[in-house]
């Protein structure tokens, strides 16, 4: 029996499911985008007017008065970036090492879910944690506790990312190494890591960008600070600290610097990202 | 254990002392490896049954089969490289100069300085440059007098035949060479440790006619300080390289003898029918 082409009928039926579908898709991807945009347009609407040399620059004014800026905010962000990086970067990146070189599939698949459960974990949780833990103990708010609370968050989410890029290593390497009669651990170090260092140091700056705008973990540990002080040990600023403050309080002057300064943040995590797209651009491991 | 058919007693029978007598007048070639009842596992499934072989110093021998046969297995069971698998399984023997490889007190590490590899598929580290790729393994193990490195260096290049075409190119990626310098690359790299053997597994599989003309040319000039094992599933190859060739077929040893006794009087029926292309 011959077949018949399509009737028309059908066929109009199929070109309109087709473009039903089409736009369904298209206006999925335009509703991923449209956030981004959204924030920056009002980020740069409400902010921008307030990001001048005095915000870099500048300590917060008391209330009432015009002016002032953030710099103590800005260098108490970096300083709590330090400290988390201390804990996170070491820890996360020596575990998934571990997990991708050594370890053993049993121990490997409760460490992931464990991994998993701590990257799923509300980061106000962590906050929590560690005020009990460090903040009682100590009878004071801190730096060191923000950064523990913001390190704990790093460790799993550059473990995981440190895990996948060296999975990603073709064996050829390890056994190239191996052979020449190179000890383990110095194959792991020299050639393995090496080889994965872009994916690594990806993975690491994804992972601070997304701890440079928590606020939770931050609000029972850091506490904030509205003075240029950097003793470790005392309270101290953080931007998205004081943009949540700033936030939620009464004054217009306020508010406008809230808005300036989560432009500032935006756009540094902003530059992260472009960071990170560079490095993996081009990210191409042969495989042996 | 199924004795193997020695065509050439003075050298393969030298192992059982009795044969030894016999041949008094030609001294028999000094032995590299002697490996005694090997047999090998992955998980449950036996890869290599009860395989005896002597290996000749200086001299190349060359393992041929069909794909599956084990040949990659025993070549890696030679520089304990089979143990990167997990729950892999060995018994039996295998001696180097009359040591032990696998006593539990010698490091594998320390066997692979003084049994080098050649891999497959060229493996040149893709964050190095072409010298840094020769002279990784010594840097690696602790060598750090400059003067040594670069001496060393031109030395294994040269060895490598390979010094006339990069020695303008040293800081160039060791990746952005041809496939075939890439390999010899990789021979020069394993020259640079000094290991006493180098074994080969299908070095020239991914390469052209030319550049698989090169590698065996180089084989051959390596013969003389070396002792090479190669696996090749190219037979022309086993005949134009070796001197020595065993045949394996499911895991086991079928035939062992000199090359030319190999390929132009097979004692077993499934070694002519692979010679002959009847099969594999």
């Amino acid at each position: 029996m011959k077949m018949k082409f399509q009737t028309a009928n059908q066929h109009t039926w199929r070109t309109i499911k087709n473009v039903l579908a089409s736009a369904a898709t298209f206006l999925s991807a335009v509703l991923v985008i449209a956030p981004l945009g959204l924030v920056f347009f009002h980020l740069l609407a409400n902010g921008l007017s307030s990001v001048n040399w005095d915000f870099f620059t500048h300590l917060p004014k008391p209330v009432g008065e015009a002016g002032g800026g953030m710099a103590n905010a800005i260098v108490g962000s970096l300083i709590l970036l330090g400290l988390g990086s201390m804990i996170g970067i070491p820890v996360g990146v020596l575990g998934g090492v571990y997990l991708a070189e050594y370890g053993t599939a049993r121990a490997n698949s409760v460490l992931r879910f464990v991994a998993d459960v701590l990257n799923g974990v509300p980061s106000i949780t962590w906050g929590v944690v560690v005020y009990g833990l460090v903040v009682l103990r100590f009878k004071s708010f801190s730096a060191y506790a923000g950064g523990l609370a913001l390190g704990l968050i790093m460790i799993p989410l550059i473990l995981r990312t440190t895990e996948e890029v060296v999975l990603l290593v073709p064996n050829g390497y390890r056994e190239a190494s191996l052979a020449l009669g190179v000890a383990r651990w110095k194959t792991i170090v020299h050639i393995v890591m090496k080889t994965a260092s872009k994916g690594i140091i990806t993975g690491i700056l994804l992972a601070l960008a997304r701890i440079a705008g928590e606020t939770a973990p931050l609000l029972f540990t850091a506490f904030g600070n509205r003075f240029w002080d950097h003793n470790l040990a005392q309270p101290i600023a953080a931007l998205p600290l004081q943009i949540f403050t700033y936030a939620i309080s009464p004054y217009d002057d306020w508010h406008r610097q809230a808005w300036a300064g989560a432009l500032v943040l935006v756009i540094g995590i902003f530059c992260v990202n472009v960071v990170v797209r560079i490095l993996t651009r081009g990210r191409k491991i042969s495989v042996a | 254990m199924k004795v193997m058919p020695s065509p050439d007693p003075s050298v393969f029978e030298r192992s059982d002392g009795a044969a030894l007598d016999a041949v008094e007048t030609e001294p028999a070639p000094p032995l590299t490896f002697q490996v005694k009842a090997l047999s090998m596992w992955y998980g449950g499934k036996q890869a290599i049954e009860n395989v005896s072989l002597d290996v000749v110093s200086k001299a190349v021998t060359a393992i041929i089969g069909p794909s599956g046969c084990g040949k990659s297995t025993f070549l890696r069971c030679l520089n304990r490289m089979h143990e990167l698998v997990p729950r892999t399984r060995m018994e039996g023997t295998v001696l180097l100069d009359g040591e032990d490889l696998y006593l539990t007190n010698v490091n594998p590490a320390i066997v692979r300085r003084r049994v080098g590899m050649v891999f497959q598929k060229s493996n040149p580290f893709p964050t190095m440059s072409i010298g840094e790729n020769v002279i990784v393994g010594l840097r690696l193990n602790g060598v750090r007098d400059k003067k040594f490195l670069n001496e060393r260096l031109e030395k294994s290049l040269r060895m490598a035949a390979l010094w006339d075409e990069v020695k303008d190119d040293l800081h160039k990626p060791g990746t952005s060479l041809s496939g075939g310098q890439q390999q010899r690359l990789c021979i020069a790299r394993a020259l640079a440790v000094e290991p006493e053997v180098i074994l080969m597994d299908e070095p020239c599989s991914a390469l052209d006619p030319i550049a698989t003309a090169k590698i065996e040319e180089l084989i051959h000039e390596l013969r003389s300080q070396y002792t090479i094992v190669i696996v090749t599933h190219n037979m022309q190859q086993a005949g134009r390289v070796s001197d020595f060739t065993a045949f394996f077929y499911m895991g086991r040893l079928i035939e062992f003898g000199t090359t030319t006794k190999i390929f132009t009087n097979p004692t077993e029926k499934q070694t002519e029918d692979y010679i002959t292309g009847r099969f594999g």
